[in-house]
């Protein structure tokens, strides 16, 4: 196992992507690899780049890598998509836009499905990340799946949030307006060749004016970014993306924040690994013995509540971890 | 033991630009509940083969209806192993002539589709054919 660490560590492709997806598969070994790896974690710089679908996450994260390897940075990207419900297939098309970076070894790309978690992300992702971290990428950037209001989990596992909008969505902006103003750390307006764009800014502006009246210290900037097919002028605004996403870092390191989304980050890690550790292992054995079924039998005539049920099972669950 | 999903890669390789069929193959690979990474058109077999290892997918299928198949297929398989990755299945499909089929199996594609190939027929192949890594 020392063996694989260290190849990780030193950045070897084959072997990491197999781990990350050892994880997706919830492999009984990868939980220990992850725990041999997790010392090397915690130096890259972690991006989030959500919004909705369709809006150019994928197109902005390709520009992002060119911008970030003109400075030298090793990158790695996570790009999740959704896992049908219906079949647990899934098509993962986020690369299409980045393939020309395939042959750069200092870029890693691997696709995600999200297998059923609801935050936008998949479950691997936190250990995919950590994965990533190991082998030593700058910079990690974490595309999700679009983003509705509900999910936000990248704020757990980003020190940095891009949300990408374009014009002429019309209310929904107002309707994720709440969501959006907490975890936005950069704004792009993207196609803003478009109808509606100024509108965008305008508003965008305005809310950002309201909620910074409580002195908050980072007032997140609106990088309005162009068409991708008019090449010069798109490379020019992201890079000031890429630009913005630095300032951004930098704000964090020396105002002290970024300790602050760390340990946000680790309780959010701790609350993983219970429910990884903890909670799903006794849901598994209840529904291998059978016993869920005969619980939610119980239930559904009404024998018994939820909370006793659950209130048995932790108690039969700890005895059992007293005798071992 | 918990079930490993498939992963597949759909690729066109090549100045092809007839993308309906790998399409069609990806809706279909994703219905039969397999995890299906989709590159598009106008691939290298060098951007084919390192997309295949960053994802670790246990297949590489490759479409080609211009013709370029005998040059093209046979490189990424070749890529693959150079890089220590010939336990990556390629198969392959498009309009390709029967009399090439045998230059193909012995580079080491190891199934050929043409069209009206039905699709449960090229999904119960995997099946048969791929244990996951
Ligand atoms: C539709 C079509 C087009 C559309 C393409 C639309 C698109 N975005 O895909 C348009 C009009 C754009 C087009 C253009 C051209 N076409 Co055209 N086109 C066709 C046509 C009529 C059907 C192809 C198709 O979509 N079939 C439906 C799909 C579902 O089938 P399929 O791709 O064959 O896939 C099946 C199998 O082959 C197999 N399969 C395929 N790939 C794979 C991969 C794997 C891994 C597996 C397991 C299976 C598999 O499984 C599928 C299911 O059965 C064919 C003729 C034909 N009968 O095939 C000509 C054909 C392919 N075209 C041809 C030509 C010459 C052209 C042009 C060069 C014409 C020109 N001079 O401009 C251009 C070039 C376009 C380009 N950029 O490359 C020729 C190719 C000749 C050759 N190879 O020697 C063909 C064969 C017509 C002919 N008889 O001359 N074309
Ligand atoms: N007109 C225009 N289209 C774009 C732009 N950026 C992306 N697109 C297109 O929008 C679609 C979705 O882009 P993609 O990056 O995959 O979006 P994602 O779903 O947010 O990742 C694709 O068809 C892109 O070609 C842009 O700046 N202008
Ligand atoms: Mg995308």
């Amino acid at each position: 196992m020392d063996s694989l660490i260290k190849k990780i560590c030193a950045g070897d492709v084959r072997l990491a992507s197999r781990l990350i997806r050892d994880i997706e598969d919830k492999i009984p070994e990868a939980k220990a690899k992850i725990k041999k790896l997790y010392a090397h974690t915690g130096k890259s710089f972690i991006v989030g780049i959500t919004g909705a679908p369709g809006a150019g996450k994928s197109t902005l994260t390709d520009a992002l890598i060119t911008a970030l390897r003109k400075k030298n940075k090793t990158i790695g990207v996570l790009a999740v998509d959704p896992t049908s419900p219906f079949t647990g297939g899934a098509i993962l098309g986020d690369r299409i836009r980045m393939q020309k970076h395939a042959e750069d070894e200092g870029v890693f790309v691997r696709s995600l499905a999200t297998r059923g978690a609801l935050g936008g992300l998949s479950q691997a992702a936190g250990d995919a990340i950590h994965v990533m971290e190991a082998m030593g990428k700058d910079i990690i950037i974490v595309e999700t799946v679009g983003i509705g209001q509900q999910e936000i989990d990248i704020i757990n596992h980003a020190h940095s949030v891009v949300v990408v909008l374009v014009p002429g969505m019309g209310d929904e902006i107002q309707t994720m307006k709440a969501g959006l103003m907490e975890i936005a750390d950069v704004f792009v307006v993207n196609k803003a060749n478009r109808p509606g764009a100024n509108q965008l800014q305008t508003e965008l502006s305005s809310m950002l004016n309201l909620a910074s009246r409580n002195g908050a210290g980072w007032q997140p900037p609106i990088v309005m970014v162009g068409d991708a097919f008019e090449p010069a002028a798109f490379a020019e605004k992201t890079a000031e993306l890429a630009q913005k996403i630095e300032e951004h870092h930098r704000y964090l390191i020396e105002s002290g924040k970024l300790t602050e989304r760390m340990h946000r980050k680790a309780l959010a890690e701790i609350n993983d690994a219970l429910s990884f550790c903890l909670l799903e292992p006794v849901i598994a054995e209840l529904t291998a013995t059978g016993k869920m079924e005969h619980f939610a039998e119980k239930i559904k005539s009404r024998q018994a509540d939820p909370y006793s049920v659950a209130e048995e099972i932790a108690k039969t669950f700890f005895i059992k971890q007293d005798k071992k | 033991m918990p079930e490993r999903k498939i992963r597949v890669m759909v690729a066109k390789p090549g100045l092809d630009g007839h993308d309906r069929g790998a399409r069609v193959l990806a809706r279909c690979f994703r219905d039969a509940g397999f995890e299906v990474v989709y590159t598009g058109c106008h691939q290298t077999p060098e951007q084919i083969a390192a997309a295949a290892i960053q994802e670790d997918v246990d297949l590489v299928g490759l479409s080609c209806l211009s013709g370029a198949h005998r040059a093209l297929f046979p490189r990424v398989v070749e890529l693959l192993r150079e890089k220590g990755a010939s336990d990556i299945t390629v198969i392959g499909g498009g309009i390709i002539p029967e009399q090439d089929f045998p230059l193909l199996y012995e580079a080491g594609i190891k199934a050929i589709f043409t069209p009206g190939a039905s699709l449960e027929t090229i999904v119960e192949w995997i099946r048969a054919n791929i244990k996951p890594h």
